[in-house]
Formats: C-alpha cells, sequence, structure tokens
C-alpha cells in the first residue's frame, strides 16, 4: 500500500478527499500530493475549495470522505495540534500574531510546560532565522513591524516545529513589490531545506512563478495540473494557456484574458481623450488620521468628467482616508473639496450623495450594507427618508421593492428575492448590489474603493466593465486599488498615494506600470 | 461594541409577502411549548419538596387572572413593566445596551413620588399629573445622557456605564427619599403620600388606572416608528457602526436620542407606577423590574407588540405568584425559579428554531 514507486517520496498525499457542506460540495474527490522540496501551486478562483482543502490539511476540518497520507502512513489530522504534530504548518492570509506581545513571545505561545524556556526559543528562533536567511529582533514587537516581516514571523512560527510541509495561503496578498522578492527568496531557502511548501493563490502568474507543480482547482474539483518536468519544459506563455484552458475548458481561450484583466492599453497610445471640465476637485486636502490611522497630507487631485482615475499604492497609505474624505465619511482638517466649483466640504454623506458623489465601500459586509437587512432595504440605506421611499415619514415598502428588482434585474443579481437578508448572498451578489445602489439616481464621481477584492473573475470582470461603461456615459471615477494591473487596465491616470500623500500621477500607458512601481517604493 | 443583538427584521418590505400558514402555526408553539415545559419542570420541583403542583398552579391562574382582584392587580403591574420593555427595545434595537433600566426607574420614582403631592396639590389633578408624568421621563432620560455621551463621543462601552450609572442612581433615590424628601411618617423613610383620589384616574370600576392605557399606547407606537418611519431604519442601522458612518445618518445624534427615548420610557414607568399604584417612594425599595424585563424582550425579538404577550404572561405569574407562594408556604423567590424556567425553556426553544432556519 506505500507509495514508494513515485518519483521522489511524497510527503503528503492527499486521495479522494470529499467535504460538502450543506448545498455545496467545497472538494470533490481531490487527488494531490506535496513533495520534499517542491512548491506546489495551488491555483483557483474565490470559491473553487482552496480554502477548504488548507483546512482540512491544517486539522481545521475533517473530510467527509478520502484519506490523508503523510510519509505513506494513513493518518487522521482531527486539531490543528495534531496537524503540528505531522509537521504540517500554515501560514494564514491574515496574520494572526497577537500585536502587543514582542516575536519571540508570539513565536512561544503554542509550547507546553510551565516555564518558558526563553533560552531554548531564542536558540531556536536564531536557527530559523538563518534558514529563512531573514532578519527579525526576537525582541521586536509584533504589531511594529511591517506586514512582510510580520509574516515572516508567521513562517517561523509555522515552522517552529520538525515542519516538513509549510501551508502558504495567499500569501502575496498583502504584500508590497519588495516583499514578495523577499517571500520568494525566502521559499527558495526552504526548499532547498527539503520542507515541502504547499502556495495557495487565485493569481496565475503566481503560481506559474513559485510553483514547480501546479494544481489547478475549480469548483470544488482538481480539474488538471503540470507535473514538475512540465512546468519545467514549456515557455511560461505555453504554459499559461495550458492552465488557462484547464480554467475554463474549451472555447474559454478570450476569457484567458480575465485573470489578466480584459482589457489591456493600446501599447504607447492613450485610448480615451480627456474632458477639460473638472469634476472634483482637491486641493491640499488634509486629514487628520489619530494614532491608529494613516492621515492626509496635502492632497491635491482633479477629476475630469467621464475620467477614471487610479489611485495606486499599497494598503495602508491613506487611500481608505482619501475615500472617506471624498466621501464625507471624515471631515478634513484643512483644504477643500470642490464638485464642479461648488465647496462641498461641509457637507455630509446624504448631501454629497444627492450630489452625485458616490462611495462603493471596500468593506462590503460591514461598511457598505447591513447583513440583517433585506436586499430591498439595502439599496435604499443611503436614501432613508426621501420620497419616493418614505413619504411624510412612513416607509413605502412596495415603492422599496420595486425599486429594488428593477436594480436586481439590471444587474442580474443571484437572489432568492429581495426580501431575502442580504448577508445570505455570496460576496459577488453583494457587490452587485452595492454597485447597482451607488450607480443609481445620476451619479456623477464614483469611488470605487477596491471594487473586485475577493471577487470572482466573472463578477470582478463585470465590475470593471459598469467602470467602464459609466465613464463612456461621462460619469467620473476615482479607482483605488492595490492590484496594479486592474489600474492599468481601466484607468486614464493612476495616482500613487505612499504614507498619506500624492507622490504623483502618470498619464497611462506603455511604461506606466514601470513608472507607477518607482512611485510606490519612492 | 462588536456584539450585535439578534433582532428580528420585523416588517420590512415584501415581509407581508412572506407564505403565512406555517409560520403562524409554529409562532404559537414557539410561544406555548416552552410554558408548557417550564410548568412541568416546576412541577415536578414543586413535587419533590412535597407540595401539589396542580393546586400551586391552580392559585397563580386564580390570583393573577382569573379573579377580578388578580386580573386587575396583573394588568396594573403589566402598565410598569411594558413601559420599560419598551425603553429596553428602542435601544437594544440600535445595538446600545441599556443596562442602566433600575437606576432610571428608581431615580424617576422618586423624584415624582418627592414632588407629586405638592404639585397635584398646587396645580390641580390632570395637569399635576401631567406634569409628573413629563417629570418622570426627563429624570428617566436624564439619567442616560452620561452613558450616551461616554458611548457617542468617546466609545466607551456602555454596557458598563450604565451599569455603573446604576449604583449612582439607585442611592441618590434613597439619599432623595432618607434627605429632601423625608417625611414624618412612622417606620421605613418614604415620601408623602399621594392621596388616593389624587392618583392616576381608575378606570371605570376597578383598580386599573390609566397607566395601562398609556403603556399599551406608547408599545404601539414604538412598534409602528421601528418597523415603519425613516426614523426607526436609522436607529437599526445604527446597530452596523461603519454602515451607519457610510450610510450618512448621525450616529452621535441618534445615540444620545435612542439613549434619550429609551430612559424617557423607562422613567415614564417610574412615574405611572408611583403616580397609579405605590403613592409613594419608600427607602431601599428596588423591585429591579429593568433586569427582568431584559430576555424578555430579546425573546419578543425586540419586537413590541409580542412582548405586549410575554408581559401579560410575565405579570400574570408574579401577581398570581405572590399569593400562591405563600399558601404554599414555600418563599416567594420560588417564582423567580418559575420564571428562570420559562426563559430557560424559551431560549431553549428559540435555540432550535435558529438552527432549524439554517
Amino acid at each position: 500500500m506505500t507509495s514508494r514507486s513515485t518519483q521522489s517520496a511524497a510527503i503528503v498525499e492527499l486521495r479522494g478527499i470529499t467535504k460538502t457542506y450543506p448545498g455545496v460540495v467545497a472538494n470533490d474527490d481531490i487527488d494531490l500530493s506535496f513533495h520534499a522540496g517542491e512548491v506546489h501551486g495551488l491555483l483557483g478562483e474565490n470559491g473553487a475549495g482552496k480554502s477548504t482543502l488548507m483546512n482540512i490539511l491544517s486539522g481545521m476540518q475533517q473530510p467527509g470522505a478520502g484519506s490523508i497520507r503523510v510519509e505513506g502512513r494513513e493518518v487522521t489530522i482531527d486539531s490543528p495540534h495534531t496537524a503540528f504534530e505531522l509537521g504540517i504548518g500554515t501560514v494564514h492570509q491574515h496574520l494572526t500574531l497577537v500585536p502587543t506581545l514582542t516575536v519571540l513571545e508570539n513565536l512561544m505561545m503554542g509550547s507546553e510546560g510551565l516555564r518558558l524556556d526563553f533560552t531554548g526559543a531564542r536558540a531556536r528562533f536564531d536557527e530559523l532565522i538563518d534558514t529563512l536567511g531573514a532578519r527579525l529582533s526576537p525582541s521586536a514587537v509584533a504589531g511594529n513591524l511591517a506586514l512582510g516581516e510580520q509574516q515572516q514571523v508567521e513562517i517561523i512560527k509555522a515552522l517552529w516545529r520538525d515542519t516538513r510541509m509549510l501551508i502558504l495561503d495567499e500569501p502575496t496578498s498583502m504584500l508590497t513589490p519588495q516583499g514578495v522578492v523577499e517571500l520568494q527568496r525566502v521559499l527558495q531557502r526552504l526548499k532547498e531545506r527539503g520542507i515541502a511548501i504547499v502556495f495557495i493563490t487565485h493569481k496565475l502568474h503566481e503560481a506559474i512563478e513559485v510553483g514547480d507543480r501546479v494544481s489547478v482547482l475549480k469548483a470544488g474539483r482538481r480539474v488538471g495540473g503540470l507535473e514538475p518536468d512540465e512546468v519545467r519544459a514549456g515557455s511560461p506563455l505555453e504554459i499559461k494557456r495550458r492552465i488557462v484552458d484547464m480554467m475554463f475548458g474549451e472555447g474559454a481561450a478570450q476569457l484567458a484574458g480575465v485573470t489578466e484583466m480584459e482589457l489591456r492599453p493600446e501599447d504607447g497610445e492613450h485610448r480615451r481623450r480627456l474632458s477639460s471640465q473638472v469634476v472634483l476637485e482637491l486641493i491640499d486636502a488634509c486629514v487628520d488620521g489619530g494614532e491608529d490611522e494613516m492621515g492626509l497630507r496635502d492632497v491635491s487631485l482633479a477629476v475630469h468628467r467621464g475620467e477614471i482615475l487610479g489611485i495606486a499604492g499599497v494598503d495602508g497609505n491613506g487611500q481608505h482616508e482619501l475615500a472617506q474624505a471624498l466621501a464625507g465619511q471624515r471631515g478634513l482638517s484643512s483644504g477643500d473639496v470642490k464638485l464642479e466649483g461648488e465647496s462641498i466640504r461641509r457637507l455630509g454623506v446624504p448631501d454629497r450623495q444627492r450630489l452625485g458623489v458616490r462611495y462603493l465601500s471596500d468593506d462590503r459586509l460591514h461598511e457598505g450594507t447591513v447583513r440583517d437587512m433585506s436586499v430591498a432595504m439595502n439599496t435604499v440605506l443611503k436614501r432613508i427618508g426621501q420620497a419616493p421611499f418614505w413619504r411624510r415619514g412612513a416607509i413605502q415598502p412596495r415603492a422599496i421593492d420595486t425599486f429594488a428588482q428593477d436594480l436586481v434585474d439590471r444587474f442580474t443579481v443571484r437572489t432568492p428575492s429581495v426580501e431575502t437578508n442580504i448577508g445570505k448572498l455570496s460576496g459577488g451578489n453583494i457587490q452587485k448590489v452595492v454597485l447597482a445602489r451607488e450607480l443609481a439616481f445620476d451619479p456623477k464621481l464614483v469611488i470605487y474603493n477596491k471594487p473586485t477584492t475577493g471577487l470572482d473573475v466573472r463578477t470582478a470582470s463585470f465590475v470593471r466593465d459598469q467602470i467602464r461603461s459609466q465613464a463612456e456615459l461621462g460619469i467620473s471615477a476615482i479607482v483605488i486599488s492595490t492590484e496594479l494591473d486592474e489600474l492599468i487596465a481601466l484607468c486614464d491616470r493612476i495616482a500613487v498615494m505612499s504614507s498619506g500623500r500624492l507622490t504623483g500621477v502618470v498619464v497611462n500607458g506603455r511604461s506606466a506600470h514601470t513608472r507607477v512601481g518607482e512611485l510606490m517604493l519612492a | 461594541m462588536s456584539t450585535t443583538l439578534g433582532a428580528d427584521p420585523v416588517v420590512e418590505p415584501g415581509a407581508r409577502r412572506r407564505a403565512p400558514g406555517g409560520g403562524r402555526l409554529e409562532a404559537i408553539a414557539q410561544a406555548v411549548v416552552p410554558v408548557l415545559l417550564s410548568v412541568l419542570a416546576s412541577g415536578v420541583l414543586l413535587a419533590i419538596l412535597g407540595r401539589n403542583p396542580f393546586s400551586f398552579y391552580g392559585a397563580i391562574l386564580d390570583n393573577g387572572l382569573l379573579t377580578g382582584f388578580g386580573l386587575q392587580q396583573s394588568i396594573v403591574r403589566m402598565a410598569t413593566l411594558l413601559l420599560i420593555a419598551g425603553g429596553l427595545i428602542i435601544a437594544f434595537r440600535a445595538n446600545l445596551w441599556n443596562l442602566g433600566g433600575d437606576g432610571q426607574w428608581l431615580l424617576a420614582s422618586a423624584f415624582v413620588a418627592g414632588f407629586a403631592p405638592s404639585v397635584v396639590n398646587a396645580i390641580g389633578g390632570a395637569v399635576g399629573l401631567a406634569a409628573m408624568l413629563v417629570l418622570g421621563a426627563a429624570v428617566g432620560a436624564m439619567w442616560t445622557v452620561v452613558p450616551a455621551c461616554l458611548k457617542a463621543v468617546y466609545e466607551v462601552n456602555e454596557i458598563i456605564t450604565t451599569l455603573m450609572m446604576n449604583f449612582i442612581g439607585i442611592n441618590l433615590a434613597n439619599i432623595l427619599v432618607k434627605g429632601p424628601f423625608l417625611t414624618e411618617l412612622p417606620g421605613v423613610p418614604r415620601t408623602e403620600i399621594l392621596p388616593l383620589d389624587q392618583r392616576l384616574p381608575r378606570i371605570g370600576d376597578t383598580q386599573i388606572h390609566v397607566g395601562i392605557l398609556i403603556a399599551v399606547g406608547m408599545m404601539l407606537l414604538i412598534h409602528f416608528v421601528l418597523t415603519r418611519t425613516a426614523i426607526g431604519l436609522r436607529l437599526r442601522v445604527l446597530a452596523s457602526p461603519e454602515a451607519a458612518r457610510h450610510v450618512g445618518v448621525r450616529p452621535v445624534r441618534l445615540t444620545f436620542m435612542a439613549f434619550a427615548a429609551s430612559g424617557a420610557l423607562i422613567g415614564l414607568s417610574g412615574a405611572v407606577s408611583m403616580l397609579g399604584d405605590w403613592g409613594s417612594f419608600r427607602a431601599d425599595f428596588n423591585p429591579a423590574y429593568g433586569f427582568l424585563m431584559v430576555p424578555l424582550v430579546f425573546l419578543a425579538r425586540l419586537n413590541a407588540v409580542a412582548t405586549i404577550a410575554f408581559v401579560a404572561l410575565f405579570a400574570v405569574i408574579q401577581i398570581g405568584g405572590d399569593t400562591a407562594t405563600r399558601k404554599a408556604d414555600l418563599p416567594t423567590d420560588f417564582i423567580l425559579v418559575l420564571v428562570g424556567l420559562l426563559l430557560f425553556f424559551m431560549a431553549i426553544t428559540e435555540f432550535f428554531r435558529l438552527r432549524r432556519a439554517r
């Protein structure tokens, strides 16, 4: 029964793993093997079953059927602790360090016994830091570290015991470009140590770049993959085409572009002519961020009619505060905002909303919607008390239902009905409802804050199409995104934010990618 | 604060299209099953204690519902409890945990009882009583200003502040009774007694005073406001603070308003209780109705109309149980056991309902 016949012995093997939830098959008969010294890229869209698979491997969930073998021995991973004992370490997408503890204290959290063994822990830390080739102080407070550094601590934590397999869930999602390079270097060193690495991602190019072996998951199934020799032999372009084929099947070649954004600017030439009319102007705007948040410092920008202005930058450099200041959710400490020449600085959200300034929040679950209210109610949340939805203070259910039904139809929202609680819809459908709400009633300028994060490919593409077609109608847009590719695909101009300032504006075109990258690092 | 109260969406657009039939039957079962289970469980308990459960329950029903006097007492009690429940519903709907009901209630009661005799004497019945009801509401509302301000402006957890304000409120009420409002009456320190003929008008030839009309009217009004008006929806949005900021409701102003309305209703309850049944405030008086109503309004899923039924049941058990325990030679606290079991089984049934819904 042992599988010694395989090329290099698999450290962990999955056979026929199946996991179902009521109404959903999250994993459907999945076979996978993970080998020593190899990065196994696990590629799939949202909802493809990557997270479930990871949870099963890390002991958070148990499969409904199928078997897991670790070094040929069949095992049951019934808790994260067991996974750890078996040498499987996991780095979750969202960092789990205790921000107030030091690096070393964080690493010792799982240790047993009454007394903490600081000397032993320090020795292990030095050993692992050497393995990783990282520079970290064990006495630094975790909360003060950069995200990339925190991730390195998480990796050390996952390797703390005698770990043979390391699972990384979307590890690049919060990293700067340099952070990604650094991570790749760390992975290389871990490979040399004979550690098997599972690299979970929804980005095609990452899976190809980093993975020695690639598996493609779709709708809970493993729909294909590439063996190491295939990865080595094929040209990047060919590999990409094969994987896209796996993901989208026959005749889906056009969709190939979808993963890499559906539209690329024609090299060198600018796509659209800018109107000279300025719709929104921000003049020397400052926002006091307080202790916890990034403020804005002297931000000035102008958005023209029908223009799509991108805001690029690493997350947490003031984009969120900029969006809130424009939407009226946050006051300016100095400077001014003008809509078509008139100052709107003193106006709150409802007034700006009425004037046509719309804000699509990046947190659609908590900020953009109220989850235990119906879809219908959520479509009018920004118009509470206004006609025709309220008359003399009293709610008009029929008017609201009709309005909501119309939006649902036009934006092809998949919901049992408009009276379903919005929290029960999928992320993509929630985003469509929110988008429909912001685009209703003559918008002039829409601020899209990370409009496609966490969406499946099709919905993301739908959202981008909406942004484009709105712009064609003369509605201006500010698109905030951490995905440079997305901004390049969408925008006329791209401004870059860093530490609460605008470090520059680049007209989209041939060298935009590099120039924006340079500004981000500046 | 991230705790979210499990509010029922009550009447939303489209709700009336929801399939009827099974829904109503289930709702009734939902209410009846826990009552039966708690009756059964405390029956076993009574049998173990060597009492006859049937005669005990018979006595509760007799003294709380079936005799004229008992029924009247229950209805009078209902008035007090309903107004408190209404106050709690408003706050809880906005995800504001006003746990300071007892402080608000007692302080309002003390003020009203202290001023009522002289005021009613001076400016006459109707106007005087109305002024006293307003005073009660005002005192209750005032007692929420500090927690509301701390919550709205400094984001201090209101569970703690309202609980703390209870201690101050309860003691302040006692200081008032033992100090400025103290009378020569023998026994426990108390305020001047409001003569029977100057209290809230009775309905017909009964002990029931107009408080119950005020209370039921208020509950219907609360229900309408929360489910049918813009302000009601804004309050419900306030329960999701990020969304509230995003859609542009004014969290600070709304928090003050919700707290004030909550405190005002609870204060009004104190006033109704003083002006209607007690007529005087005694030192160390604290029936702790505020806390008793908390689980009740949750089980009614913060629905003001449903709360009326729950409170009615509760009042009958409280009034009837008072006599029943005495007859059965049990401590009156046994009623709390019965109520506790009732709440327990209500929670259990609710748990299974939610699980089935999922």
